[in-house]
């Protein structure tokens, strides 16, 4: 941490310096206009002032150009302004095809992160630098935000649904986690670090602290213990659908509309299966809302990616966090 | 208050012509209502400012060591519940809108006088249900009463709270609709709509947005009472609900509301920079219509606090385009006051100094909306305390000090006393000074990345902390002064005289304090207003 009187936020990941230059520009233009109007007003109050209570101003009573003009100028200032903007933003909300990922939930107070090798951490997350990083989270309880300063993001933690932030980290060091959503008594301490480290230092703390195998082994366990593959049989056969090479294809629903499968379309379908009932299958599945924690949901959203093609799967070996998204063909049926 | 008036002037006024505590409690004189409103207001304000102070002597430390945690989450909570319901919304409309709207229209009273006095009467009762909530415990949830945790995880008064705020909108939605019906039905003869005083604009826009958008919050509050008592899934996801659906009926009311707060004020800054400049407002047609578009367009740009709470990403590019578009008219508002000045003749009495404080601050509060406007900055600055030094700006640099800019013009008016001019300009450096030393620092903070709501922070935060609370203590002198000068005036005053600015408009031409009835014989108009190159306005 930097000592002294922070003015500015260190600069942490790729998109932390767009941002800044935004602001610097917002910060520009502002601080511009905020001081030709102050040194207007106070050099009119100067000049055109009178102690005479009699005396009167001049009989003008406005100008149509004038008006127009500072309409105009400001409108498009801010046009500029808004462009930009939505092009930072766009890059903040949409991580890139190839991310390390991690899930996480927000509970009072505290954060916790799991890693798709098994391994656990609260209140801390660990990262290597250089490699673009996608965190999908939710919450156990009431609103939270996860909050990087030094990555410039943020998004809120919203139980019943699922939130994405996405950051590559490039200062290797620890930074700031905050929870920046009012969430009760311990709300401010409802805070952590992130700690960036360089690849080979990321891979030795992996190695160094495997828990109890990887995340899609702890959501396979899970997918037996709860008896889900009595019905989702692999080939089909089924009560439910198969879940082999589904993640990432669209299904066609009973009511007729598709929909995407992604993470948060099989955590609603293990929690609420009736709200989007594939096509073809009786409404037979019971929900498990209450029945498994948020992060047992995680584990088998985790292991439900992991039923892909056999090539992918095997590729995860190695590279542990790269899930080979682009192998998977994207409307399969 | 009128036992000290000298024997050489026994006029009778709204104040002397009755004493009788039931001629307050029941009177249907909207000056003397604007006087019940201005004490219960006046109380609020120094209940959330006493709140402040105790957050701003905690945040002097980064351990939490002066109050508990949750004592802190209170203690905001109140705040911004005591200021936002009871002091920003009611403060100009109810208390300088009743006093000066009838006599700016020339009118004997506002069209409906004892619903009036049932508007002040509602909350006053919305206010004891609040204050009761408080004593009785508190409550925590923040002023924006996010759910889920005030409909499942508080344990504190949020009923009592919400019904506080569910009653006051009733006396809000009634006030406005009292000021639209008097602006269109009691206007003097002569007084057409394009020759109002800007107030009466600033007003009329405001009861729209009071109309139209409170009927929202008491919805809103009504579905969290029922979520909390009958456990109806509304916004709770447990029980089905939907937590994002209370922020969006939550800002669509207090998103407008920022425009109830704001627009009076700005009305009196037009009243006052014309009246001290002794000149018409620059662009008349186009201050008045920027009221009106503010009003309509302010409807339209509520999701703008949801950046990050997970509303699609396309949504909210279309909220922040709108949001652009909503400042162009205030940014229009601005620069025509500045250019009013222009080859004035300005009279630096106190109310001109605390219009142009409000100038300074308010064109800070506003263009620091530029930056939350702004998606990809908003997402890091979201929920920091850069948005709380911007709303601050807006809300009490703004709001607060156009309501006092407005309190020491209408003074003399209201109590036919003059206050201490030097004591008023020196309060209005003390407040701009603390002001600023209060909620700058805040800015930087916020971009560094202290979020709001922490009742302990990182130890490299406390510097900034430190100076925000110190300005926070200076801010206090300047409110006490202004407190101790005002009531002074009323004992040691000199009297005012009938028109002490020598200022157009109809107020004043009649006496001060006015009539029980306002005018003595019906007023005409026969120009424009602020026709100051033509001296006062000519009354038949």
């Amino acid at each position: 941490m930097v000592s002294g009187i922070p003015l500015f936020p260190q600069q942490g990941s790729t998109l932390a310096a767009d941002v800044d230059a935004l602001y610097f520009f917002i910060v520009a233009v502002t601080a511009f206009v905020a001081l030709l109007v102050t040194i207007v007003v106070i050099y009119f109050a100067a000049k055109y002032s009178t102690n005479d209570p009699l005396e009167v101003g001049a009989r003008i009573h406005g100008s149509i150009p004038l008006e127009l003009a500072w309409s105009i100028i400001p409108f498009l200032v801010t046009i500029v302004i808004f462009v930009w903007s939505a092009d930072v933003f766009f890059d903040l909300q949409r991580p890139p095809d190839q991310t390390l990922e991690i899930y996480a939930t927000g509970k009072r107070w505290m954060w916790k992160f799991q890693h798709l090798d098994g391994q656990n951490e609260i209140n801390e997350l660990h990262v290597p630098a250089g490699r673009p990083v996608k965190i999908t989270f939710t919450s156990e309880d009431v609103l939270h935000s996860l909050f990087f300063p030094a990555f410039r993001t943020k998004a809120d933690a919203i139980p019943g649904r699922y939130s994405t932030v996405w950051f590559t980290a490039t200062l290797v060091g620890e930074h700031h986690i905050f929870c920046a959503e009012y969430c009760g008594t311990n709300h401010s301490g409802m805070v952590g670090k992130v700690v960036v480290m360089e690849q080979t230092a990321y891979e030795a703390w992996l190695t160094g602290n495997v828990g109890g195998g990887t995340l899609a082994a702890r959501g396979e366990r899970l997918f037996s213990d709860l008896a889900c593959n009595t019905c989702h049989l692999s080939d089909g056969r089924g009560r439910g659908p198969s879940l082999a090479n589904k993640f990432g294809a669209a299904e066609r629903l009973a009511s007729g509309a598709t929909v995407a499968v992604d993470e948060s379309y099989v955590r609603e379908s293990i929690l609420t299966p009736q709200a989007k009932l594939v096509d073809g299958y009786q409404p037979l599945m019971p929900t498990f809302q209450g029945l498994v924690s948020e992060e047992n949901v995680m584990a088998l959203v985790e292991y439900v990616k992991s039923m892909r093609v056999p090539s992918a799967a095997v590729s995860r070996a190695e590279a542990p966090a790269e899930p080979a998204k682009p192998t998977v063909p994207q409307e399969n049926r | 208050m009128d036992t000290t008036m000298p024997v050489a002037a026994p006029r009778v006024t709204y104040l002397n012509h009755e004493h009788t505590v039931a001629s307050w409690l029941l009177t249907k004189d909207h000056k003397r209502i604007g006087i019940m409103y201005l004490m219960v207001v006046t109380f609020a304000f120094f209940l959330g400012g006493l709140f402040a102070t105790v957050i701003r002597l905690e945040l002097a430390t980064p351990a939490g060591d002066l109050v508990s945690a949750d004592t802190y989450n209170k203690l905001f909570t109140m705040h911004g519940v005591a200021m936002v319901f009871f002091v920003l919304i009611p403060a100009v409309p109810a208390i300088l809108g009743n006093f000066v709207l009838p006599l700016q229209l020339g009118a004997k009273d506002v069209a409906f006088p004892k619903l009036n006095l049932l508007s002040w009467y509602i909350f006053v009762i919305g206010f004891l249900f609040t204050v009761y909530a408080m004593v009785a415990g508190g409550v925590d949830t923040g002023w924006t009463f996010y759910t889920p945790y005030s409909s499942r995880a508080s344990n504190t008064n949020v009923v009592a709270t919400g019904l506080g705020v569910f009653i006051t909108g009733f006396s809000s939605i009634l006030t406005g609709l009292n000021f639209m019906v008097t602006i269109h039905r009691m206007r003097a003869p002569g007084l057409t709509w394009f020759r109002l005083p800007l107030f009466v604009w600033a007003i009329y826009s405001t009861s729209l947005v009071q109309i139209l958008g409170t009927p929202v919050i008491a919805i809103t509050t009504l579905a969290l009472a029922v979520e909390r008592f009958l456990h109806f899934g509304i916004f709770d996801p447990v029980l089905g609900g939907d937590p994002v659906l209370f922020q969006h009926m939550f800002w669509f009311y207090s998103h407008p509301a920022v425009y109830i707060m704001i627009l009076p004020p700005m009305g009196a800054i037009s009243e006052v920079i014309a009246a001290f400049s002794r000149k018409s407002i620059f662009g008349y047609s186009f201050v008045a219509f920027s009221s009106l578009a503010i009003a309509i367009f302010g409807f339209l740009v509520w999701a703008h606090h949801m950046f990050v709470s997970g509303i699609s990403i396309y949504s909210a590019l279309v909220f922040s385009f709108l949001t652009y578009a909503v400042a162009i008219p205030s940014a229009v508002k601005t620069f025509n006051w500045a250019a009013t000045m222009y080859r004035g003749a300005i009279w630096l009495k106190a109310p001109m100094i605390w219009a142009i404080a409000f100038l300074g601050l308010f064109l800070v509060g506003g263009l620091t909306g530029l930056f939350t406007a702004a998606l990809g900055v908003d997402v890091h600055l979201h929920d920091t305390y850069f948005v709380v030094a911007h709303f601050h700006f807006i809300m009490v640099g703004g709001a607060i000090m156009g309501y006092f800019a407005g309190l020491h013009y209408w003074w003399p008016k209201i109590t036919g006393r003059m206050y201490s001019d030097i004591w008023a300009k020196v309060a209005a450096i003390i407040v701009f000074v603390g002001f600023n030393l209060t909620f700058g620092p805040q800015f930087i903070l916020g971009y560094v990345g202290m979020p709001r709501r922490y009742h302990v922070y990182p130890p490299e935060f406390q510097v900034l902390n430190v100076l925000s609370s110190a300005g926070a203590s200076i801010l206090a002198v300047g409110y006490v002064l202004v407190a101790i000068y005002l009531v002074a005036s009323l004992f040691y005053g000199e009297e005012a005289g009938d028109n002490p600015w020598h200022a157009t408009g109809l107020e004043w031409t009649t006496q001060s304090p006015p009539l029980p009835h306002n005018f003595a014989t019906q007023p005409v108009v026969t120009e424009d207003a602020y026709e100051y190159s033509q001296r006062e306005i000519k009354v038949v």
